[in-house]
C-alpha cells in the first residue's frame, strides 16, 4: 500500500500518508464530513516531518487573516490553476491537518494555494517553505477568545525573519498588516480596503494613536501606509503595476475586488499575467456557499446566503447589501464556541443601516440580536428558523446573512 | 456620601436644568469599545429620546481633552495598550474628577472599571488610575507562590444590592485582572456573583476591610460556586463593574437608575418588549447553569 509513495519519503511518513487515506476514507463512509480533519490528524501525529515532506517541494502560497481567507485561496486556486493542476484546501479545514490532508495525494510538486489559520501560520509556513504569504486583515473576532489582535500582528511580524526566500503579499489599508509584513524580506503591498479601522487605533509599533487621512495613515515613531504597487482604484478597476485595468467579477462586492486583487498580486509571484488571472476568477460565482442563492423551505422561497462572522464581515456584507436590491434581510445568529460565545460584538455594527428594509430574526441568539435592532429603531420580526422567517418575508427572494455556525447549518439544510 | 438610590435627588443637576439636553459623553470609543460597549451610549440616548426628553450625545475621540459639563460619562473595556493610553489621557485634564463632584454619573465596564480605580496592572507594570473609586486592580492577590489565576471569560450573573432596588443583572465578563476595594472605600460592591467571577477578590475588601461593606445581598438564594463573589462598585454616582453585554442593554433597569441619578425623575416607559424576551432568554439559559 505504501509502495505508492516516493521513494524519498521517509518510511514513517510514508505509513502516515497510508493512515490518512485509510482514516479519511472511514471519515468519508461513516458520513462525519470531509474527513480531512481525523486522517491529517492521525497522519501528522504519526509523522510530524510529513508536512514538510509533502509541501515543500511544491510552490505554493499560504492565505492568512481575519476575513477573506476562504475567498481569496479559491480565487488564487483559480489563477494559478491557468498554469496546471493546482492542490487547495478547498473545504476550509485550514489548521495543519487540513493543509496537510491538501497536499497528501500524488504529485507532490504541484503549485498549492493554501488557506492558513492566523495562529497556525507561523506553523505551517515553517514547515513547507511557501513561496508567498498573504496577509489580508486583522481584526477583532471570536471576543470570548482574548482578542488580542496586536498578538497576531507581532507573531507574523517575527515570522518574516524566519522566511528569507518568501515573498509576502500584504494589505497596505491595515496598519497591523503593513507592520508585520515590514519585516520580511521582501514585499507586493496592495491596497485591498479596510472598512472596518476600530481594530488599528493604535500604532502598534510604538501604541501611540494613529493620525488617518484620505490617503492612509501613519504614526508619529514612522510607521506609514507603504505605497502600494496594486490597488483597488473602483468597484471595477484595479491599478496594476502603473497601469488601470479593468476587472470584473462575479462574486460580489468590493471586498471581494480587494481579495481579487491580492490573489492576482500573489499569482503574478508563480508567473500568471493579470489579466488571465482575473479571466479565471471571473467564473466563480459562490464559495462553500456564501453568495449563494438556495431554496429557503417551501412555498418556493429563495435566498441568497451571506457570512458575516465578525463586525468587520459584518460592514462588508452591508455594502454588498446596498449594492443590491433592497430585498428583505433574514439575520440567523448564533454564539456557539465557533462562533464566539460572546454575542456583544454586534453593538459595533452598524445595523442602523438596515432601516427601510424588512427584517427577520432568527437563530440561537436571536433575542440579543432583537434588542440591538429595537435600539437601533429598526422594526423587525422575530422566527424560530430562517425558513420560517422566508415564509413571513415580503418577497421571494431575501438576504440571509449569518454567523459562522448559523451558516453551516443553514446551508446544510438547504443543500441536502 | 452614597447615592446610589437615586430618590432624594429631586430634579438632578441643579436648578433650571429641565429643559436642557442630558449630555452623554463616550470617552474613547476606539480605545474603550473592544466589547460593543458603545452600545451603553446607544442605550442611554435612545431610553432618554423614547421619554421625550432632550439628550445629546458628546463622543469624545481619542487624543482629544476630556470635556466638562457632560452628565454621564461612559468608559468601555479594551486591551491593555489601549487601556493604559486611555487612563493617562483622561488623567491629563482631570474634567472627570471635577464633573463628579459636581454631580455627573460615571458608568465604566471592565477596562473601564479598572481604570476609575487607583491603580491596575498592564504589560507586567501597575498603573496609576483616575482615583474616582477607592478600589485596586492586580493580576492576583494571592501570593507571589501562586500563579495568578486564568482570564475571567463567560456569562455572568450578578444579584444586585439591595439598595439599588434593581433586578438580576446579566452580562458577558473576558478580564485577567482582579479587583478588591481599599481601605476607606466609601463605595458597596455592586453586587453579588450568582455565576462567573467578577471581581474575583472572594468578595471581601482589600487589608483592614473598607468601611462601605457589603450591604444588602445576604446571598438570597444564591448558593452555589459563586456565590459569594461580588462585583463592581457604586460610590455615589460612579459605579463600576465587570459586566459587558453591553450592560446596559441587558439590564435597563440599570440604564434608568444612571438617568435618575442626573435627571431626577424619569416618564414612564415600557420595554422595549425585546428587553424583556431577552431578559427571559437569559434567565433560561443561565439560570440552570
Amino acid at each position: 500500500m505504501t509502495t505508492s509513495f516516493p521513494r524519498r519519503f521517509t518510511a514513517r511518513t510514508q505509513a502516515a500518508l497510508a493512515l490518512e487515506r485509510l482514516a479519511a476514507e472511514a471519515s468519508r463512509r461513516l458520513g462525519r464530513g470531509s474527513g480531512e480533519m481525523i486522517g491529517g490528524k492521525l497522519a501528522l501525529r504519526v509523522s510530524p516531518g510529513a508536512l514538510a515532506e509533502v509541501g515543500s517541494r511544491r510552490p505554493s502560497a499560504c492565505v492568512s487573516g481575519t476575513n477573506g481567507k476562504t475567498t481569496t485561496t479559491r480565487l488564487l486556486a483559480r489563477a494559478l490553476g491557468t498554469l496546471g493542476p493546482v492542490k487547495s484546501n478547498s473545504g476550509g479545514a485550514n489548521m495543519a491537518p487540513g493543509v496537510f490532508a491538501a497536499l497528501s495525494k500524488p504529485p507532490y510538486d504541484t503549485p498549492a494555494a493554501l488557506e492558513v489559520d492566523e495562529i497556525w501560520l507561523p506553523k505551517v509556513t515553517r514547515e513547507i517553505g511557501p513561496r508567498v504569504v498573504l496577509l489580508l486583515n486583522i481584526s477583532r473576532d471570536q471576543l470570548d477568545r482574548s482578542n488580542e489582535t496586536r498578538r497576531i500582528a507581532a507573531m507574523w511580524r517575527e515570522l518574516g525573519a524566519e522566511l528569507p526566500d518568501t515573498t509576502v503579499v500584504a494589505n497596505v489599508d491595515d496598519p497591523l498588516v503593513a507592520w508585520a509584513a515590514a519585516g520580511w524580506s521582501r514585499q507586493v503591498w496592495v491596497s485591498a480596503g479596510q472598512n472596518w479601522t476600530a481594530d488599528a487605533m493604535v500604532c502598534p509599533q510604538c501604541a501611540r494613536l494613529l493620525h488617518r487621512n484620505a490617503n492612509g495613515w501613519w504614526s508619529e515613531c514612522g510607521l506609514a501606509r507603504p505605497e502600494p504597487i496594486v490597488s483597488v482604484i473602483g468597484p471595477r478597476e484595479l491599478l496594476w503595476y502603473g497601469r488601470t485595468i479593468p476587472a470584473r467579477l462575479d462574486l460580489p462586492g468590493r471586498v471581494n475586488l480587494g481579495n481579487a486583487a491580492m490573489a492576482a498580486a500573489a499569482a503574478r509571484e508563480f508567473g500568471v499575467e493579470v489579466e488571465a488571472a482575473l479571466t479565471a476568477m471571473t467564473g466563480l460565482g459562490d464559495v462553500q456557499g456564501r453568495y449563494q442563492e438556495v431554496v429557503l423551505g417551501e412555498q418556493g422561497r429563495r435566498g441568497r446566503l451571506l457570512l458575516a462572522k465578525n463586525p468587520a464581515g459584518w460592514v462588508e456584507m452591508m455594502e454588498l447589501l446596498a449594492d443590491a436590491p433592497p430585498r428583505p434581510v433574514i439575520i440567523d445568529f448564533n454564539s456557539q464556541t465557533a462562533d464566539g460565545r460572546d454575542p456583544s460584538w454586534i453593538w459595533d455594527v452598524p445595523l442602523e443601516r438596515l432601516a427601510g428594509r424588512q427584517v427577520l430574526v432568527t437563530g440561537e441568539r436571536k433575542e440579543d440580536m432583537s434588542v440591538r435592532l429595537a435600539y437601533a429603531e429598526v422594526p423587525h420580526s422575530v422566527h424560530r428558523s430562517a425558513e420560517d422567517a422566508a415564509l413571513a418575508a415580503n418577497e421571494k427572494l431575501v438576504d440571509v446573512v449569518a454567523n459562522y455556525t448559523a451558516f453551516r447549518d443553514l446551508l446544510v439544510r438547504c443543500t441536502r | 456620601m452614597s447615592g446610589g438610590g437615586g430618590a432624594g435627588h429631586g430634579a438632578g443637576r441643579g436648578p433650571g436644568r429641565g429643559a436642557s439636553a442630558t449630555r452623554i459623553a463616550l470617552i474613547y470609543p476606539e480605545l474603550l469599545g473592544t466589547y460593543g460597549d458603545g452600545g451603553n451610549a446607544i442605550v442611554l440616548e435612545r431610553r432618554l429620546r423614547w421619554r421625550g426628553l432632550p439628550v445629546e450625545r458628546v463622543d469624545v475621540p481619542a487624543g482629544s481633552p476630556v470635556p466638562e459639563g457632560c452628565d454621564i460619562y461612559l468608559l468601555g473595556g479594551g486591551e491593555d495598550a489601549p487601556q493604559v493610553l486611555a487612563a493617562d489621557g483622561i488623567r491629563q485634564n482631570r474634567a472627570i474628577s471635577r464633573a463628579v463632584r459636581g454631580g455627573a454619573a460615571v458608568l465604566a465596564v471592565c477596562a473601564g472599571y479598572q481604570v476609575i480605580g487607583q491603580s491596575f496592572p498592564s504589560g507586567g507594570e501597575i498603573h496609576e488610575g483616575l482615583g474616582l473609586v477607592g478600589i485596586e486592580t492586580r493580576r492576583s492577590f494571592a501570593g507571589p507562590d501562586t500563579p495568578p489565576p486564568g482570564r475571567a471569560v463567560g456569562d455572568i450573573v450578578v444579584e444586585p444590592d439591595r439598595r439599588l432596588g434593581l433586578p438580576t443583572l446579566y452580562g458577558y465578563e473576558n478580564h485577567a485582572g482582579r479587583t478588591r476595594r481599599l481601605p476607606g472605600c466609601e463605595g458597596f460592591p455592586l453586587g453579588t456573583v450568582r455565576r462567573g467571577i467578577g471581581d474575583g477578590s472572594g468578595g471581601g475588601t482589600g487589608p483592614g476591610n473598607g468601611s462601605g461593606g457589603p450591604g444588602g445581598p445576604e446571598g438570597t438564594g444564591t448558593a452555589g460556586a459563586a456565590g459569594t463573589g461580588t462585583d463592581g462598585i457604586v460610590d455615589g454616582r460612579v459605579l463600576g463593574t465587570y459586566l459587558h453585554g453591553p450592560v446596559l442593554a441587558q439590564n435597563p433597569a440599570l440604564a434608568d437608575l444612571l438617568l435618575t441619578w442626573v435627571h431626577g425623575d424619569l416618564p414612564p416607559l415600557s420595554g422595549p418588549p425585546e428587553t424583556v424576551a431577552l431578559r427571559e432568554a437569559r434567565h433560561r439559559a443561565l439560570a440552570a447553569g
